[in-house]
């Protein structure tokens, strides 16, 4: 007997709503979170934010100071993310369902990614510092570790979209792996790839600062230490700095793209 | 015309007593057995899903058999361990529906990937590809009409041009047989007529067997010498184009009654009362 498909889905999109209601009424129930309170305090956020945060003449004689953090953050994640992204991609060779070698390796593989995804970086800084201490390779494994997760992953699956049929057609021929991997694999899945590692660069700078912050390192540390003396113009120099140079990556990286695609 | 048993010599491909099951229902491939002589234009037709890929597939071992063998002049596919398995493949080329090219490359990249097979493998990992070889796929880039798109990108190229190249790809790799899936399923009347045409060429002057799985029954009875008519994973139908009366046609396309009553009963009522008016 068949079921009147509409109805079925009707009923699914009721369900989803239903559940998705009552998840957030009980979190915020659990949670005792107010929410008119939450809402106006945002407002009170901003006007504070205009009175207080923003650059001076007095920080502005401090930027040469925060540009050189920036700029050993910066450096740090590129690093960081290329050094992952050549480990991530033996892993998603290893790990993709059309260049296994075979299934256990191939899980083995895919469940390393996921381990390592799936730790927060905050966790990844807070492990390594007890190994590393307050230093810049702390920061750099822990941007590390997670571009290794998150980069085999997408890898993974850039090689399953990309080359399954020229694989096929290559097996075919009778070629070795390794021709395989390099003449088909390779340049059919390396734009998409690398656009995931511009991507992950992006990300990194971002994340950096976070675990710079961690770490006593590089311009996050600049920004907690500028925040907690109470250097507010200083500290929101910080962030304009940060926001600036992400965007000047972005844009960069948007090019890049372009013309590789 | 076409009879094995007319000729003294070994057939080139035997195939006997073959089963695949993909899983437990209902076997892909049932107790298949025919043989091919060298040089024999083979098209293989029969209903989507009827077994056709597989069967291909058997053959270079794309697909391993589950029962019975396969035997390429005189020895055992099954029996081949890696390195004979890629000598093997390297004799036998193959053409995909989808083409199955790498997109981003050059025609010319895409033609030399034939040669993969026949190379030591630091010469295939750094792509090295001697004069003489390079000059061979030149040849048959020009013989194939792409010598006006030799350095393009293949996603730049139409489909009955891609197809071209995938036959260039196999050519190169001076096979004694060519499997073709689907070739001309993707591709307008047009170009399917060129990419038949090409075939035929190449199968006579170059003595090249040819396997070719078909959708248009009428394009198998214009180029083949043989036709193999598969039906639910059995072979229906073995014999010269000649024989296939519009009556076998109809068995060969015939769908089982099994495939019917897998379909709830009120819709395949409701589809044929749509189809009487």
């Amino acid at each position: 007997m068949p079921t009147d498909i509409f109805v079925k889905r009707r009923n699914d999109s009721l369900i989803f709503f239903a559940a998705l209601g009552a998840l957030t009424v009980g979190s915020i129930v659990i949670t005792k979170y107010d929410l008119i309170a939450g809402f106006t305090s945002i407002g009170k956020a901003l006007v504070w934010g205009a009175i207080n945060f923003y650059p001076n003449a007095h920080a502005l004689t401090r930027l040469p100071d925060i540009l050189e953090k920036l700029w050993e953050t910066v450096l740090m994640s590129v690093a960081s993310t290329t050094v992952a992204a050549i480990f991530a991609a033996l892993l998603a060779m290893v790990g993709s369902r059309t260049t296994r070698i075979n299934s256990f390796f191939s899980v083995i593989a895919r469940g390393l990614a996921s381990v390592f995804r799936n730790i927060p970086l905050v966790a990844w800084a807070m492990i390594l510092m007890l190994a590393f201490s307050q230093s810049l390779l702390t920061g750099y494994l822990a941007l590390f570790f997670g571009s290794l997760g998150f980069l085999t992953r997408a890898f993974i699956e850039t090689v399953d979209e990309a080359s399954i049929h020229a694989v096929e057609a290559l097996r075919a021929t009778g070629a070795s792996y390794s021709s395989i991997i390099l003449q088909a694999v390779l340049p059919s899945s390396l734009p998409q790839m690398i656009s995931w590692l511009l991507f992950m660069i992006d990300t990194n700078i971002r994340d950096a600062t976070l675990v710079g912050l961690l770490t006593g390192t590089g311009v996050g540390f600049s920004f907690d230490l500028y925040y907690k003396n109470f250097h507010f113009h200083e500290a929101s120099l910080v962030v304009i700095a940060i926001v600036i140079t992400i965007m000047t990556i972005e844009m960069i990286s948007n090019y890049i793209r372009r013309i590789i695609l | 015309m076409t009879r094995v048993s007319q000729v003294p010599s070994p057939p080139q491909l035997e195939i006997s007593h073959v089963v695949k099951n993909y899983d437990r229902a209902k076997p892909a491939l049932n107790d298949v057995s025919f043989s091919v002589r060298k040089g024999e234009f083979v098209a293989v037709i029969g209903p989507s899903g009827a077994g056709k890929s597989t069967l291909l597939r058997c053959i270079n071992r794309m697909t391993e058999v589950s029962g019975g063998e396969v035997r390429f002049e005189g020895v055992s596919v099954g029996r081949l361990d890696r390195n004979e398995l890629k000598r093997l493949r390297s004799k036998i080329g193959m053409i995909f529906q989808h083409y199955n090219l790498v997109d981003r490359l050059t025609v010319i990249e895409n033609v030399l990937h034939g040669r993969l097979g026949s190379k030591s493998t630091l010469d295939g990992v750094l792509g090295r590809y001697s004069r003489d070889e390079k000059q061979q796929a030149m040849d048959v880039i020009t013989m194939l009409g792409l010598s006006d798109h030799v350095y393009q990108r293949c996603d730049r190229l139409s489909g009955g041009e891609k197809q071209r190249v995938g036959i260039g790809r196999a050519l190169v790799q001076d096979p004694k047989m060519i499997l073709c899936d689907e070739p001309i399923a993707s591709l307008d009347p047009n170009a399917s007529r060129i990419i038949m045409d090409h075939l035929k060429t190449f199968a006579r002057t170059m003595q090249i067997t040819l396997i070719v799985n078909l959708h248009q029954v009428e394009v198998a009875l214009k180029y083949s010498d043989r036709i193999l008519g598969i039906n639910n994973g059995r072979l229906v139908f073995d014999g010269g184009p000649e024989e296939l009366s519009s009556e076998r046609i109809s068995q060969i396309y015939e769908t089982e009654i099994v495939a019917h009553e897998e379909l709830p009963r009120p819709e395949r009522v409701g589809l044929r009362a749509r189809y009487a008016n």
